[in-house]
């Protein structure tokens, strides 16, 4: 008998149709990835395994049993036997998965007492163990911490303890390692797939990253829209993808082995960046979020700097642009006269005092350099009580532009160039998806003609087949006007698509920085060594391989 | 910590110096003979300039004013044309009305406020966060819909509509309680409570609507939240979770909110001492206003100020208790 065994599911909310009849098994043991972008259904189908759904006002048909249990004619009572005790779930963001008011271990002990008649003692004790099992140092003692205590890897690890806690047959795991460093996700994809070779756990594996199921799964189901598109070995349909969206979809994701065709190296900086350090917090809590960095931009190409969260990535492209003042270092724009004021012939400071506080200054024109910044999150980025047009003429209006037709033409321009059409202007941002947003984002920043743009995490918010249009859309302005491009990003494939330099950020310090196919091809950092071994690989094989060197990594 | 505590004694001073100015500046403006109310109907106006003097009623703003702080800080001595009184400081002045000290006053009326006031509390967080617990667990039925309508008409209803209608009903016509007298707890602790009953219940209701429906929304918003998704799928039961869970995350905003709310208290005690004659200092700024007696009141504002800020200022430190998450700062 299988350990899962769905039956034509459909599930619908209200008028939508999230999962159109959809069949598949788990077997004892097994391990199945639900592969799909956002809106394929795939969390929709965890959720109704535990029989998440009953009482929401989701409408389901066809059959759900697991372990045994028919979810959709279970009563309140057998379900929860159910949950947490056959089939147990890991969500995505291990912060807001946890109860910010009770110690990490209290919640597990209060999950395994609905399950075991315990007295709250071996309950405790049944919490750190799983806590040591999954690998927490110092288990005893963490188990008393509150979430907020621990990092986004030690969280995760602790809703995985969680889940072991009963000792269920099936683990539904939600995108477990969405929110996490990719070294963090390589570190919890092995404990996954140890905990497998030691329980024998079914695994059931919701994501939206091949790579991820690349490591963790033996078959692989790909969603689209609610239904099935394509399903068999891990091995077969990654390497010889039957359909169209497969292959779609496996040609969309940034692959380590990809790099960006080499420009022609004219290499006109334009700017320079010289021992930049930004410090934040006043007294003891002082601390240089960015130190001691010196890059330089050159004309028309993109420089991608790579780093984990809190590596000081983004303070640095805030830096660049000047939403944020350098505490020290000086950042020189050497690009050509931008054609608006003459100034000034050698270099003119912006910056307050040049002895203490860094400097910004300008070779050959005294106007501002132009500058701009596409932003992550296209959603919280553009004002939801406004046009999308009125935002794209904000740079123009700033620069005292009066003439309102001129600006609507340009605008009008402006999204057509970045593939949205003109009667898109008087729209609302909630109108978009966020691909389109994001077009909405990049028309605006270069509505101002920018020399530099800044993009800090541009795609990682976007579905693989989007993030791939939209860096295709950047890389062909940047060919058609020559702009400089700053790519701030985690995601070690996508920096290595889009760029000629690459910059490793580590603890607000550059730990390597060269020409992107050296820095890739030959890492000499062994920070960058880790994060390459990090990354998943697209293909089985190569994954065990990276799990090999990652567990050599971590003995030397 | 310490810095914590400093600040905010540094806001305390700083909020009563503010309560203090405009006060002084309200009744400078106020218009009515003071003199006059003070000495009485038939006093000559020889008379009443003679008393003007001695309450400094002549003198500019800032003078006055420089007379009360001095009298703070290092006491007192008054004239009242017979004799010369000695007020020990803290002097908050001498009533107009009847030359006694206003800090003897107000010490002496404090327990029948703190009696009424401490009651009403504990009842408004038993009522208040007893139906916002009821109908976010029971969302979207009928006990809900229930509750929801009478917290509504609790927060419409004035308290002394309220008051009146009770006091008519439960004391007039169903005869269930005489008509409340206050009694002083150091007397006869029971007839103390009994004779509360009715001004605690009257307070209580119609601010426990507004503490019903906050602890109804902040556990529905809790309840949206992923941890509790986690503890749903992992079976725990729902009265586990509404319990535990949802009501130990609306708890922080609650301890703001009844902070908040000490400000609101003195509003609804100065009515409901009004309305069942209980002998407080609610009562006592109503009379003090009506007669412009400008040293009781200031003393009045001055001690509700004092008790609004010390109350957010344990509420802070509760808060702090209450999530861990908060630092003080």
């Amino acid at each position: 008998m299988s350990l899962v065994d769905v039956r034509d599911l459909t599930v619908d909310f209200g008028g939508l149709r999230a999962v159109d009849a959809l069949s598949f098994r788990l077997d004892e043991g097994g391990a199945l990835a639900l592969v799909g972008e956002s809106g394929s259904g795939k969390s929709t189908v965890a959720a109704a395994l535990l029989g998440l759904h009953h009482g929401t006002g989701a409408r389901l048909s066809g059959s759900v049993e697991v372990a045994g249990v028919d979810v959709g004619a279970a009563g309140e009572r057998e379900l929860r036997r159910l949950r947490g005790g056959l089939a147990a779930m890991v969500f995505q963001d291990p912060l807001s998965s946890l109860d910010p008011y009770y110690a990490v271990g209290a919640q597990i002990a209060e999950v395994y007492r609905v399950h075991h008649k315990a007295d709250r003692r071996a309950a405790r004790a049944r919490a750190v163990e799983v806590l040591d099992r999954v690998g927490i140092p110092d288990a005893a003692r963490r188990a008393r911490s509150r979430p907020h205590e621990f990092s986004g890897g030690m969280r995760q690890r602790a809703l995985i303890a969680m889940a072991l806690a009963c000792e269920p047959r099936l683990l539904v795991a939600d995108e477990p390692t969405t929110a996490l460093d990719v070294t963090v996700q390589a570190q919890i994809l092995d404990l996954l797939h140890q905990l497998r070779q030691e329980t024998g756990l079914g695994l059931l594996l919701v994501t939206h990253d091949v790579g991820v199921a690349a490591e963790s799964a033996d078959e692989i189901l790909v969603m689209r829209e609610g239904r099935a598109v394509e399903r068999g070995p891990i091995r077969e349909v990654l390497s010889t993808p039957r359909e169209t969206y497969t292959r779609e979809l496996l040609r969309s994701v940034p692959r380590l082995e990809d790099a960006r065709e080499r420009r022609v190296a004219e290499a006109e900086p334009v700017l320079r960046l010289e021992g930049l350090r930004k410090e934040f917090g006043r007294g003891r809590h002082r601390f240089a979020a960015v130190e001691d960095v010196s890059l330089t931009l050159y004309r028309g190409q993109t420089l991608g700097v790579v780093g984990e969260s809190g590596s000081g990535k983004s303070t640095l492209g805030r830096m660049i642009v000047g939403l944020l003042e350098p505490t020290a270092g000086r950042l020189e724009f050497t690009g050509q006269e931008s054609g608006r004021g003459s100034g000034a012939q050698d270099g003119r400071r912006l910056g307050k005092d040049p002895g203490a506080g860094g400097a910004r200054t300008r070779k050959q024109t005294g106007g501002r350099p132009r500058l701009q910044m596409v932003f992550q999150d296209p959603v919280s980025s553009l004002n939801p009580r406004r046009g999308i047009g009125e935002s794209i003429a904000d740079p123009l209006r700033a620069q005292g532009r009066r003439d309102e037709e001129g600006i609507r033409e340009r605008v009008t321009s402006l999204l057509e160039r970045v593939g949205l059409r003109a009667d898109h202007y008087d729209r609302y941002p909630h109108e978009f998806s966020g691909g389109q947003r994001q077009r909405v984002g990049i028309a605006r920043a270069l509505a101002a003609e920018p020399e530099i743009i800044v993009c800090d995490e541009p795609v990682s918010a976007l579905d693989v087949t989007t993030q791939a249009q939209v860096t295709a859309l950047l890389a062909e302005l940047q060919r058609e006007l020559g702009i400089a491009l700053v790519f701030v990003a985690h995601d070690l494939a996508v920096v290595r698509q889009v760029s000629d330099q690459v910059a490793v950020m580590r603890g607000g310090r550059i730990v390597e920085y060269g020409p992107a196919e050296q820095v890739y091809g030959a890492p000499q950092d062994p920070y960058t060594k880790e994060l390459l071994a990090a990354v998943p690989a697209l293909d089985p094989d190569a994954a065990a391989e990276r799990r090999a060197v990652r567990r050599e990594l971590a003995l030397t | 910590m310490t810095s914590f505590v400093l600040r905010r004694l540094g806001g305390l001073v700083l909020t009563l110096f503010v309560i203090s100015v405009l006060v002084y500046a309200v009744f400078y403006l106020a218009p009515g003979n003071v003199a006059q109310l003070s000495c009485g109907p038939r006093c000559s106006p020889e008379q009443v300039r003679q008393v003007a003097a001695q309450l400094h009623l002549d003198d500019p703003l800032y003078v006055r004013y420089w007379h009360f702080l001095t009298g703070l800080f290092a006491g007192q001595d008054y004239s009242t044309g017979t004799a010369v009184l000695h007020c020990d400081a803290p002097c908050l002045g001498l009533s107009y009305q009847s030359d006694r000290e206003v800090t003897q006053l107000l010490l002496e009326k404090l327990p029948a406020s703190v009696s009424l006031a401490a009651g009403a509390v504990v009842l408004w967080l038993i009522i208040g966060v007893g139906t916002g617990v009821l109908s976010a667990w029971r969302r979207g039925g009928l006990t809900e819909r229930v509750l929801t309508t009478l917290t509504l008409a609790g927060t419409a209803v004035p308290v002394f509509v309220l008051g009146l209608v009770l006091m008519v009903l439960v004391c007039g016509q169903w005869e269930l309680l005489p008509f409340p007298q206050y009694v002083p707890f150091g007397e006869d602790p029971e007839q103390w409570a009994w004779n509360l009953l009715l001004p605690w219940v009257t307070l209580a209701l119609a601010e426990s609507a507004t503490f019903a429906r906050m602890t109804r929304s902040s556990m529905l918003e809790t309840l949206a939240e992923d941890h509790i998704r986690t503890f749903r799928a992992y079976g725990v039961p729902e009265r586990a979770i509404v319990g535990r869970h949802a009501l130990r995350g609306a708890l922080a905003p609650l301890i703001a909110l009844n902070a908040n709310h000490i400000g609101a208290l003195v509003g609804g005690s100065v009515l409901t001492e009004s309305l069942f004659g209980i002998p407080g200092i609610g009562r006592e700024l109503v009379h003090a206003v009506q007669v412009v007696d400008l040293p009781i009141v200031v003393g009045v504002m001055l001690a509700v100020g004092f008790a609004v800020v010390f109350a957010n200022a344990v509420a802070d430190l509760l808060y702090a208790v209450a999530d861990r998450r908060v630092v003080l700062s």
